[in-house]
C-alpha cells in the first residue's frame, strides 16, 4: 500500500517504525510524479539522484540508531526561487534557464540538516510575479482539482504538488499572497510566517521588504513541523529575527480556542467575494464559535489603499532587485556576437529574458522611484504601509487573531485573467495587507464552494512574532471541520493520472 | 592660452568642492567575509554576496561602522544616532548588483570641518574646510578595457573584470563648497587632502595609498567673476592620483575655465579626467541630464544606530591629531618653521620621526632624509622612502656617531644601499668602507707624509699649524679617505711637538 496519501507526520511515524525506508518513500513519490506531473506540471526540475542520496543517508543513520529530526526522510518540493547548490534555480524565468547556483539558501541548508528529502524544484510565476503560475516561462501549472484551472500563484507549483500527492511538504515564498492564495485554491495549507522568521538568504529577491519563505503542506500540523525546521535566526540575513522560534508544533496540537477573540475584518469580505467563498468562510466561523471562541468585527479602513500601495512598493524594489540580471556573470546572454557593446548586450538580454509581467513591473517600479515622482508614488506608498500597520495594531487590540477569506474567488480558468493585470492583482486583496505589515498569515481549507465545487481558503492573521497563535486556531478549525466532514477535504480531490 | 594663472585669479574667484573616497583597511569586505587584501589574483576574493548572485544578502561589517565613526569624530562631525543605507541604481558591468549600496539622505556623519594651514604672502594662514558628510558605501569591481584607443569601455575590443575590489568598504568624505581661497585654491585643495590623509593614517583606518587607489579624490571647481557673488558652473575632475595632482588639477582647471569664460564660452557641468603628463583635464562622458540613480532605502539592511556610549568610547581612543602632533615634534626637535615645512612638503615627516624613534638625532635624521637620500631619489625620480628605510638611515647615523663612518664614507654607504648592494653593514663590508682607526697604520702614513714633505713638517714644528693641512691631506689620500681626519690631525700635531 502506498504511503503518498499520508500526511508528513504519518510518513514520519512510518519511517520511525521502519515500515518504510526513506528511499522507498522517495521512490513512491517519484513514481507518482511520473504518473501525474505530465498533467499537473508542478515540477520544473527533479533531482532524483540528490534526493535518493539524501534518503539513503537518512536510512543509514536511522539504521545506526542516530537521533534524527522528525521530518528526516520525508520528501519535499522546493519552490524554484530558492537556491540549492548545483541544482537549476530558474525562478520560472528564461533569464536563469541554465543557472546552477554555487551555494545553498539557508532554508535548503536547514532542510538538508534535518534530513528532509528534496525531490525537485517547483513551477512558479516568473520571479514570483503573478497569482496563477501562468507567468512561468516554462508553461503553466494545472490545478489538481480541475486541470483546466490555475493552481494560484506565484507558488502554484508547490501547492499543486501537495494537492496532487506528489509531495507531502513544500516550500513557498510569499510577497503578497504567493503561499496563501495557492494554498486556498488547491485545498492545502500554507503559512507566511512573520517577516524575518525564516531567512531570506538564498531566496532570489522579488521585493525584499515583503518576501518571506514559509511552509506548505496538506495539514496544519505538517506545516508546523516544517515551520520549525526552516525558521530561526540567520546571521546572513540582517532582517532575520534574533529571537526563539515560537513553539508552533505544540500550538498546532493544542486544539483549543476557548475564550480567544477572533476578529473578522469587515473590509475583507462582502462585495467582490464569491458567494460560495463567503458561505464556507462563515460556516468556519461557526465552528470556531462552537469550539469556544468569540467573534468580533473589526475595521481596517486603510486596507482600501493596500493593493495600490503594494503595486508601487513591490515593483520599485523589484526594479532594483532584478537589475543584476545583466548577462555579465551568469544566466542568459543575448547579442554577444562581437557587434554589440556591453550596454547593448545587457539591453538585448533583458529584452529577451524577461516576460511581459516582469517587464511591466520593472517599468512601473523604475517610474515610481524616478526623481520627481518618488514622493508621489514610492513615498506615499510607504505612508500607506504605516497606516496599514496601525490598522492592524488597532484590530489586534480588540482580537487575538484576525480572519478573512484568503482569496475572493476559487480557482479561475487558465487564460481567463491573463490579459487583465488588474483583475489578476485583485486576487491578492486579502493577502497583501499581511505582507505590508510584516505579520504572520495562514491559509487552510474550509470547504468547497457550492457553485463550482472548488476549495475555499480561510485566512488567519496573527501579530508579528506570534505565529503560534495561527497554528493554534488553524489546528482547532481543521480538526472541527474534518470531524464535520468525516475526512479531510483533500480526500475529495479527484483522482489523477487515470488516462 | 591667453590668460595665465595669475590673470585668472585676478579676475575670477574660485569655489572648491572635494570628494574623497577612502578604502578602509578592514580585513573583510563591507557586506561579506571576503578578504580585502590588495594584489591577489583576479576574482579569487569573491563570494555569492560580493558577486551579487541571486538570493545573496549583505550583512554590515561592524569594524567599518567603527572606522566611519572614528573618521567622523576626527573630522569634528556629528555622528547620526540613526542612519540608513540606500541603493544607488545604475547599470555598469563592474557593478555586480547593478546598484551600489551607499548612503543617501541619512549618512552616518554630518557637519564637520578640517583646518588647513597655507603659506601665503602674508605668512601662514588657516583655511577652514567645512565637511558636509561622511558616508559609507561599497566599492565596485575593477574594469580593464582592452583594445581601442582610449582605454575606456567605448571602443574597447573586450573588457576584463576583477571583482576582488567589489564590496571593499569605502568612505566618501564630501566637503561643503569652499569659497574664499582665491589664488591659493590649488594649495588649499592639496593641503586638505594631505591633512585628511594624515588623519586617516593616524586613525589606522586606511592604507591611504593614492597610487593603489585606496584614497581617491574628485576635485570640483568653479569660477565666478570677482565680486559678482554668483556661483559659476562647476566641473568635476576625476583620476587625480597623487597629492601633487590635486594641486595641479585645480590649477589647470582654473586656467581652462578662466580662458573659456574670458572668451565668452559656457562652462559645461561635466566629469573631466586629469592627465598626469600635461597637468590638464579632458572631458569624460558628458551627461546631457543629471543621472537619475533612483535612490531608495536598502531593504536588505537594518538602520545603523550606534549607541551613544560606544561613540564616546571610540572618541577616547582617538590618537593625537596630526597637526598637533607636528607642533609637538617641532618643539621637541627645535626645528625652525621653514625646515618643518620642508619636511612636511617633502612628505618625510613620518619617515624622519620613525628614524628618530630608532635612536637617530633629529637634526641628523632630517638632514640625511632631506639631503642625500632626497637628492638620489630626485635623480631616480622616485620617493625617498622607496630608496631607504628609516632603520637603514638610523643605522648609518649611529655608525657616524660611533666614529665608524665619516660623513663622506656614509654617503658611499647610502649610495651602495640605494644601488641594492644590501644593508649598510653589508655595503661597508663589501666596499671596505670602515674608518681606519688603527693608530699604528695612521702613524706609518703620517711618517711617510713627513718624509715626503720634510719642509712642510719643519714649518709645522716651528709653529705654523695651518701648514699641517697639506700633510693631513696626504695622509687622507694615502688611506683612501677612510681615515678619521680629526684623529690624523691629532696624531700628526703630537708627533711634530704641537700637541697640547
Amino acid at each position: 500500500m502506498t504511503n503518498i496519501f499520508k500526511s508528513a507526520q504519518e510518513m514520519s511515524s512510518a519511517l520511525v517504525a521502519k515500515e518504510v525506508s526513506a528511499v522507498d518513500l522517495a521512490n513512491e513519490h517519484f513514481d507518482r510524479i511520473e504518473k501525474v506531473d505530465g498533467d499537473v506540471h508542478a515540477f520544473l526540475h527533479l533531482d532524483k539522484e540528490g534526493a535518493l542520496a539524501q534518503a539513503r543517508d537518512v536510512d543509514a543513520k536511522r539504521a545506526a540508531g542516530e537521533k534524527l529530526s522528525p521530518l528526516a526522510g520525508v520528501p519535499l518540493a522546493l519552490k524554484d526561487v530558492l537556491t540549492q547548490k548545483g541544482i537549476p534555480t530558474t525562478c520560472g524565468s528564461k533569464m536563469l534557464e541554465n543557472w546552477r547556483p554555487p551555494y545553498d539558501s539557508t532554508v535548503v541548508t536547514r532542510l538538508k540538516a534535518a534530513g528532509v528529502v528534496i525531490l525537485g524544484k517547483t513551477n512558479m510565476d516568473e520571479f514570483a510575479m503573478g497569482s496563477s503560475t501562468e507567468n512561468s516561462a516554462y508553461g503553466p501549472t494545472h490545478n489538481p482539482w480541475d486541470l483546466s484551472r490555475i493552481p494560484g500563484g506565484s507558488g502554484g507549483g508547490s501547492s499543486a504538488a501537495l494537492a496532487a500527492f506528489e509531495a507531502p511538504l513544500a516550500i513557498g515564498t510569499d510577497t503578497g499572497g504567493s503561499i496563501r492564495q495557492p494554498a486556498a485554491v488547491t485545498g492545502t495549507v500554507g503559512v507566511k510566517p512573520t517577516y524575518g522568521a525564516v531567512s531570506r538568504y538564498g531566496l532570489v529577491a522579488f521585493s525584499s521588504s515583503l518576501d518571506q519563505a514559509g511552509p506548505c503542506a496538506r495539514t496544519v500540523l505538517d506545516t508546523a513541523l516544517l515551520h520549525e525546521v526552516i525558521a530561526g535566526h540567520d546571521p546572513k540575513d540582517s532582517s532575520s529575527i534574533n529571537a526563539p522560534v515560537p513553539s508552533v508544533v505544540a500550538a498546532a496540537k493544542k486544539l483549543d480556542v476557548k475564550g480567544m477573540k477572533i476578529g473578522v475584518i469587515k473590509e475583507l469580505g462582502g462585495d467582490g467575494f464569491q458567494k460560495g467563498v463567503s458561505e464556507r468562510f462563515n460556516e468556519a466561523l461557526e465552528e470556531l464559535v462552537k469550539a469556544g471562541a468569540e467573534i468580533v468585527e473589526v475595521s481596517c479602513p486603510n486596507f482600501e489603499y493596500a493593493l495600490a500601495a503594494y503595486y508601487l512598493i513591490a515593483p520599485s524594489e523589484a526594479s532594483s532587485n532584478l537589475a543584476r540580471f545583466d548577462s555579465m556573470r551568469y544566466g542568459l546572454r543575448v547579442g554577444d556576437d562581437g557587434s554589440h557593446g556591453a550596454e547593448e548586450v545587457m539591453s538585448l538580454t533583458r529584452q529577451a529574458g524577461f516576460g511581459k509581467e516582469v517587464k511591466r513591473r520593472i517599468i512601473l517600479g523604475t517610474y515610481a522611484l524616478s526623481s520627481g515622482y518618488y514622493d508621489a508614488y514610492y513615498g506615499s506608498a510607504q505612508k500607506v504601509r504605516t497606516l496599514i500597520m496601525r490598522d492592524y495594531e488597532a484590530a489586534f487590540a480588540k482580537a487575538d487573531v484576525l480572519v478573512s477569506p484568503t482569496a475572493p474567488t476559487t480557482a479561475f480558468k487558465i487564460g481567463e485573467k491573463a490579459d487583465d493585470p488588474v483583475a489578476m492583482y485583485l486576487n491578492d486583496i486579502a493577502t497583501i495587507p499581511v505582507n505590508m505589515a510584516g505579520i504572520g498569515g495562514m491559509s487552510l481549507p474550509c470547504g468547497l464552494a457550492s457553485e463550482d465545487n472548488l476549495p475555499v481558503g480561510f485566512q488567519i492573521m496573527t501579530p508579528a512574532m506570534k505565529d503560534d497563535l495561527m497554528y493554534q486556531v488553524g489546528g482547532t478549525l481543521e480538526a472541527a471541520l474534518n470531524s464535520k466532514w468525516g475526512s479531510p477535504l483533500m480526500s475529495q480531490a479527484p483522482a489523477l493520472g487515470a488516462k | 592660452m591667453a590668460l595665465k594663472y595669475d590673470d585668472v585669479v585676478a579676475k575670477y574667484e574660485p569655489t572648491l568642492g572635494l570628494e574623497v573616497h577612502v578604502e578602509l583597511n578592514t580585513n573583510t569586505k563591507m557586506f561579506c567575509g571576503c578578504s580585502t587584501e590588495f594584489g591577489a589574483e583576479p576574482n579569487t576574493q569573491t563570494c555569492p554576496v560580493c558577486l551579487g548572485l541571486p538570493g545573496s544578502l549583505p550583512v554590515v561589517n561592524e569594524v567599518a561602522i567603527e572606522s566611519a565613526i572614528k573618521i567622523g569624530l576626527a573630522l569634528n562631525c556629528s555622528i547620526a544616532p540613526f542612519s540608513r543605507f540606500a541603493r544607488k541604481n545604475y547599470f555598469y558591468p563592474d557593478m555586480p548588483k547593478d546598484y551600489q549600496i551607499s548612503q543617501y539622505d541619512e549618512p552616518i556623519c554630518v557637519n564637520g570641518y578640517l583646518d588647513v594651514e597655507i603659506d601665503t604672502d602674508e605668512g601662514v594662514k588657516v583655511f577652514r574646510v567645512e565637511i558636509e558628510r561622511v558616508h559609507m558605501e561599497e566599492d565596485t569591481g575593477k574594469s580593464l578595457h582592452v583594445g581601442g584607443a582610449t582605454g575606456r569601455i567605448h571602443g574597447a575590443e573586450y573588457s576584463l573584470l576583477d571583482y576582488n575590489r567589489a564590496g571593499i568598504p569605502l568612505m566618501e568624505i564630501v566637503t561643503k563648497m569652499v569659497p574664499g581661497t582665491g589664488k591659493y585654491a590649488p594649495q588649499v585643495a592639496r593641503a586638505y587632502v594631505t591633512e585628511l590623509r594624515d588623519i586617516l593614517r593616524s586613525l589606522g583606518v586606511s592604507d591611504v595609498k593614492m597610487e593603489q587607489g585606496s584614497l581617491r579624490c574628485d576635485a570640483n571647481v568653479s569660477l565666478s567673476p570677482m565680486g559678482s557673488g554668483k556661483l559659476g558652473t562647476r566641473s568635476e575632475t576625476k583620476n587625480v592620483n597623487s597629492l601633487r595632482s590635486v594641486e595641479r588639477a585645480i590649477h589647470g582647471e582654473m586656467i581652462r575655465q578662466g580662458n573659456r569664460l574670458e572668451n565668452g564660452e559656457r562652462i559645461i557641468q561635466e566629469t573631466r579626467h586629469f592627465l598626469e603628463e600635461s597637468g590638464e583635464t579632458r572631458p569624460g562622458r558628458s551627461k546631457e541630464t543629471a543621472e537619475d540613480y533612483r535612490y531608495f532605502q536598502e531593504p536588505d539592511l537594518v538602520p545603523v544606530a550606534p549607541d551613544a556610549g560606544w561613540i564616546e568610547e571610540i572618541r577616547k581612543t582617538l590618537p593625537e591629531k596630526p597637526s598637533i602632533h607636528r607642533k609637538r615634534l617641532q618643539e621637541q626637535w627645535s626645528v625652525p618653521d621653514k625646515e618643518m615645512a620642508a619636511m612636511v612638503n617633502a612628505e618625510l615627516l613620518d619617515t624622519v620621526e620613525a628614524t628618530v624613534n630608532l635612536g637617530a638625532d633629529p637634526t641628523k635624521a632630517r638632514s640625511w632624509w632631506l639631503g642625500e637620500v632626497s637628492r638620489l631619489a630626485n635623480e631616480k625620480d622616485v620617493a625617498p622612502t622607496e630608496l631607504m628605510t628609516p632603520a637603514q638611515v638610523a643605522e648609518i647615523i649611529a655608525l657616524i656617531a660611533a666614529g665608524e663612518l665619516t660623513d663622506k664614507l656614509a654617503r658611499h654607504v647610502v649610495e651602495g644601499v640605494v644601488n641594492g648592494e644590501g644593508t649598510p653593514a653589508q655595503v661597508i663590508e663589501k666596499r671596505g668602507l670602515k674608518v681606519v682607526s688603527d693608530d699604528s697604520a695612521l702613524m706609518s702614513a703620517i711618517e711617510a707624509a713627513i718624509a715626503a714633505q720634510p719642509d712642510t713638517a719643519e714649518r709645522v714644528r716651528s709653529g705654523n699649524i695651518p701648514a699641517a693641512g697639506a700633510l693631513i691631506g696626504a695622509v687622507m689620500k694615502a688611506t683612501g679617505g677612510q681615515a678619521d681626519a680629526a684623529r690624523v690631525r691629532e696624531l700628526l700635531l703630537n708627533h711634530l711637538g704641537q700637541g697640547n
